[in-house]
């Protein structure tokens, strides 16, 4: 399988602060990434700045190279392309105050889909990828916001799916939900990972066990360890890796 | 420390003044309404009320009289459409520049502008009105410059720092999460302030030009200034033309009016009074549906 | 799902476009503002000049000694009026009136109501009660009682706004040392709202000084000599010699009137200045 996602010493400063020091790995297409650590340990930050959100933030430096296809997406890579390429999904859902159908239309609207019938199916087709057409598809026009956490959730999942993406970054996406919504997008990314290339920032270890192909490790800013996950679970090379999941710290 | 009677006493007695101080307010709006209304109803009977709203004749001097206020009421309404199609895109826009791309070092320039802008007296307005924006409107335009136009224009600056600020803090108070999810989709930052912020932010926005139209339909004088005061037939109603508002008329006669032609300016005030209710009734009922919500 | 149509480039144009005109509405209301002042301080600065200030009323001097002295004194005594109740009123509704009581809803119902009756409203009101009923006829005190009713909302809503934004725990402390709410308020909150509540007094004196309407029919167009202190006497504000000179028409007058604006806009100018750092005081509490 082949490199979907190349990170070449990258090195990323908010201000006076490194946030990530020399990260160097490579993600692989059809694969679901893990990126595991304390907080505070540059995880979401990386996830962040795979599909440049973090060029919203002020005095954020980056050096290095990362690349998508073989292609720097900070010097070769326009970012409203990049964004559609890759789609993210946030920790807190944020489904817009629109309709549930005008949430997932936004997406290609804005890249250019006129056409109604077009938008349906793709709005259609993105609600099924996240296996909520059925609950929804009587009440498209009503506000996305009368949803429950994990429905809103599964909608800004949909909502990714909508641009046509090839990689998910999905930063925590089922801290703030119940088990019951967590199962159900764990099972989603599994049933997806044939068509994308997914990476999920998580601070759940069973999670990680449970979906993830390969696993990082985060602590202080650095890779400690980057592997298979059932080796990186089962017989971690690194001391550090071993006192975390072992929950000695963190 | 012994909490002693009297104190238990000063208490009380001061809540009572500070509940009274409070109950002055609604005092003084009973007491404006009262008044108004008693000074004004028995000229409106008198004239009669389809006569006084409905008849465009507004001659107080002839013999016999007559106290038709149409003219005013549409003079007042085009003054007012004209402002607010001035003021707001403009409003907006410069509320949507402070909110979302403005830098911070030109932020304080343009905010404190745009409370000063809020803050200069309407006969200042007037003034700049009658020396800067009459002759241009004449040279350019056409008729003589005192105009459904220039008062237009004039309202339509007015009423900017009220559309801006209320529009800018609704904009602002709009959550950050709106706006990543259309970043995070590859939205540019102008599509996602036009087609996420701006339409979340759309009760703030409607406050602000509802309170904008109070304003320029209250405002006195400035447009006497700079619209003519000519009392103009319905039918020869013209941007270029001179026209009186509701508000002009009051002012413009009362210094020599007496009887009944004082009492029809005084209800002339009453028709502004009551328009300018409705409008804080619509906005509150805004307001607790959008809280419902 | 869908071929990717690259109409990025259509997109950036349009955003492109959409920026230049923000920036461009906001130029133009600086520009505006700038244009307007200029216009006025140029040509008025200049004509000012002692006999105007302080000299005797003819048609020589059309010196603004006695409005600006009737100007002072309405600011004064309807600020003397306003305030106490005003802020008595924010204390009210800031500390001791609970949530969702029907008096509470019908008192900011009326404090809102107050501060959207146009001016000219207030004019006619204060021209029917203070002038005719009470009697007052056209005078500065017929003036005093009108204005202090309109910046009654005014010293109301920056007042409370200043209380509220007094932290908890200032109050916590003091009543958990056993001080009464009363002591509580008028040794730890006032104090500490001081700024905001007088950024709000401030603000209440710029529409004083600029306010036309609501005084023609109550504190009058007439203009004294000298000026006066006496309150029955019908005296014109600076305002209103600004409105009256502007209409004269006579090219002196017009010059005059340009110096009156003048005056008008660096008060203006002041006061916004004043209250602005004061209310950057109360941001610094929160």
């Amino acid at each position: 399988m082949t490199d979907k996602i190349k990170i070449e010493n990258v090195d990323l400063y908010y201000g006076e602060f490194q946030a990530l020091k020399n990260i160097n790995m490579n993600i692989k297409e059809n694969e679901i990434t893990a990126f595991i650590g304390p907080s505070g340990c540059g995880k979401s930050t990386l996830l962040k700045s795979l599909n440049r959100m973090n060029d919203l933030i002020e005095g954020v430096k980056i050096t290095g190279r990362m690349l998508l296809d073989d292609v720097d997406i900070y010097r070769h890579m326009d970012p409203t392309i990049l964004r559609k390429r890759v789609g993210m999904v946030f920790q807190k859902p944020n489904p817009f105050p629109m309709s549930i159908y005008e949430n997932v239309a936004y997406g290609p609207k804005t890249h250019g889909v006129k056409s109604k019938d077009k938008l349906d199916e793709i709005v259609e087709e993105s609600l099924r990828l996240a296996a909520m057409w059925d609950e929804v598809k009587d009440r498209l026009k009503k506000s996305a916001l009368g949803l429950s956490g994990g429905q809103q959730q599964r909608l800004c999942i949909a909502r990714a799916f909508s641009v046509n993406p090839e990689v998910i970054l999905l930063d925590e996406p089922t801290s703030a939900l119940d088990p019951i919504s967590t199962m159900k997008i764990e099972d989603l990314l599994v049933e997806i990972k044939k068509k994308y290339t997914i990476a999920i920032v998580t601070h759940n270890m069973q999670q990680a066990t449970r979906i993830s192909d390969k696993t990082a490790f985060f602590l202080n800013g650095e890779i400690v360890e980057f592997d298979d996950t059932e080796k990186l679970f089962s017989m971690p090379k690194n001391k550090k890796t071993e006192d975390y999941i072992t929950g000695r710290f963190g | 420390m012994q909490r002693t009677k009297q104190t238990g006493i000063n208490e009380k007695i001061m809540q009572t003044i500070f509940f009274l101080s409070a109950l002055i307010s609604v005092a003084a709006v009973i007491a404006i309404c009262l008044f108004l209304f008693v000074k004004g109803m028995p000229a409106i009977a008198e004239i009669g009320f389809m006569d006084f709203i409905f008849n465009e004749k507004w001659t107080p001097t002839n013999t016999p009289a007559s106290y038709g206020i149409l003219s005013m009421i549409v003079g007042s309404i085009y003054v007012t459409g004209g402002a607010i199609i001035i003021g707001v895109p403009i409003g907006l826009m410069c509320a949507i520049f402070l909110a979302e791309f403005c830098p911070g070092k030109i932020y304080m320039i343009v905010k404190p502008a745009v409370n000063l802008l809020g803050g200069i007296p309407s006969i200042i307005y007037g003034f700049f009105g009658m020396e800067v924006i009459v002759p241009i409107v004449r040279e350019n335009m056409g008729g003589n410059g005192y105009s459904i136009m220039s008062a237009s224009i004039i309202l339509g600056i007015m009423i900017l720092p009220t559309i801006i600020s209320i529009s800018e803090s609704s904009v602002r108070a709009v959550p950050e999460s709106y706006a990543e999810g259309s970043y995070g989709i590859g939205a540019t930052k102008e599509e996602t302030v036009f087609r996420v912020i701006v339409p979340a932010a759309k009760s703030g926005i409607l406050t602000s030009i509802i309170l904008g139209i109070g304003r320029a339909a209250g405002e006195t004088m400035a447009v006497v200034m700079v619209a003519g005061n000519a009392v103009m037939p319905v039918d020869k109603i013209n941007l270029l033309k001179p026209i009186r508002t509701l508000t002009a008329n009051i002012v413009t006669e009362m210094s020599y009016a007496s009887g009944l032609h004082e009492s029809a300016l005084i209800s002339t005030g009453v028709v502004l009074f009551v328009f300018i209710i409705i409008l804080n009734i619509s906005l509150s009922l805004m307001k607790s549906k959008a809280q419902r919500n | 799902m869908y071929t990717n149509i690259n109409n990025l480039k259509q997109r950036k144009v349009k955003s492109i476009l959409l920026k230049s005109f923000i920036w461009f509405c906001g130029i133009l209301t600086v520009g505006i503002l700038i244009y307007i002042l200029l216009f006025i301080l140029l040509r008025g600065i200049p004509k000012i000049n002692l006999e105007f200030l302080f000299g005797e009323y003819n048609s020589e001097t059309l010196s603004a000694f006695s409005s600006i002295v009737a100007t002072i004194q309405m600011i004064l005594l309807s600020l003397t009026v306003s305030v106490p109740i005003g802020v008595f009123c924010a204390i009210y509704l800031a500390e001791y009136a609970k949530r969702g009581n029907r008096a509470v809803k019908v008192i900011r119902l009326a404090i809102d109501t107050l501060a959207g009756i146009p001016s000219i409203v207030y004019g006619l009101f204060g021209m029917i009660f203070f002038v005719n009923i009470l009697g007052f006829r056209a005078s500065v005190l017929s003036g005093i009682c009108t204005i202090s009713i309109m910046i009654l909302p005014v010293i109301i809503s920056s007042s409370e706004e200043a209380i509220k934004s007094v932290p908890d725990t200032y109050r916590e402390g003091s009543l958990g040392l056993g001080a009464t709410r009363l002591r509580t308020v008028f040794r730890i909150v006032l104090p500490t709202a001081t700024p905001g509540i007088l950024a709000g007094i401030i603000l209440a004196i710029g529409r004083i000084v600029g306010e036309t309407a609501a005084l023609i029919f109550t504190g009058g167009t007439n203009v004294l000599k000298n000026p006066t202190f006496n309150l029955l006497s019908s005296q014109r504000t600076l305002a209103i010699h600004m409105y009256m000179l502007a209409g004269e028409g006579l090219p002196h007058s017009r010059d005059m009137a340009f110096a009156t604006g003048a005056i008008l806009i660096l008060i203006v100018f002041s006061v916004n200045y004043a209250a602005t750092k004061l209310a950057g005081r109360i941001g610094r509490l929160r």
